[in-house]
């Protein structure tokens, strides 16, 4: 299901908002253009935000999963 | 500080007036998830939402007078965690309820992977939020300079307004 490769990978599990959008975003800032962040959440209310998230920051969404109880999210740096 | 670039990220301008532990979240939330969708941010803490920029943020909250507050215990089975407990008006006046109260918030919030108001403080530091802190308040209640976080300006209604009329989220909490 998960083929997608990760240069980066960040656990956000067992935060809650607003931690899993400012640790993404502080995560994606140390990775240069076309690397891909691999992002795993436990709050529910993350795969609405993420999408957001996304869509605000230009970082491309690759892939959202839900995976034994977690979001498994896929992001592109894009600058 | 207005927008001269047209290309500028959006903004936000949060006004925080109150100071209690439970409305200290809402402007901080708001504020670090909006820096992290890499918007401009500003936050002009004003009565008693200037004691947010003290050193410690020594919020407290009471269900006295907030009926709608949910009176939970942060330990024990789920069901007991989550049972709403009946604590009758007159004896939220007891002295030390508040801090009752405060800890068990504090500790239901930090539970449930909530982070503190002072961790969100920090990280809106560290994202670069503008936090103003109100000059008149400061004259009326006596707080000085050196009462407040090194991160926060000092300001007032001019300077958030002029913030504000290029915000395109603009809210009072």
């Amino acid at each position: 299901m998960n083929t997608i490769q990760a240069d980066s990978e960040l656990d956000c599990s067992g935060m809650l908002c607003p931690m899993p959008v400012v640790r993404t975003s502080q995560a994606i800032k140390k990775l240069e253009v076309g690397q891909v962040l691999k992002m795993i959440a436990t709050d529910p209310g993350a795969p609405p935000d993420m999408e957001a998230w996304s869509r605000q920051t230009g970082h491309e969404l690759l892939q959202s999963v839900e995976e034994d109880g977690a979001y498994v999210f896929h992001f592109r740096c894009t600058k | 500080m207005s927008k001269t670039d047209p290309d500028a990220p959006k903004r936000l301008a949060l006004i925080a007036s109150k100071g209690t532990l439970d409305w200290a979240y809402p402007p901080f939330i708001l504020a670090t998830a909006a820096a992290a969708m890499d918007w401009e941010v500003g936050v002009f803490f004003t009565f008693y939402g200037l004691t947010l920029l003290q050193h410690d943020i020594e919020a407290e909250v009471t269900p006295l007078g907030n009926p709608a507050m949910p009176m939970k215990m942060p330990f024990g089975p789920e069901g007991f965690q989550n049972f709403n407990w009946p604590i009758p008006q007159a004896a939220m006046s007891i002295p030390g309820f508040n801090s009752v109260a405060t800890g068990l918030m504090k500790q239901t919030f930090k539970n449930k992977g909530v982070a503190a108001v002072g961790e969100l403080r920090d990280v809106a530091v560290e994202l670069g939020v503008d936090l103003i802190g109100c000059q008149m308040t400061m004259d009326v209640f006596g707080f000085g300079r050196d009462d407040f976080i090194s991160g926060c300006e000092i300001g007032g209604a001019a300077t958030f307004l002029e913030y504000a009329a290029d915000a395109e989220v603009s809210l009072f909490v």
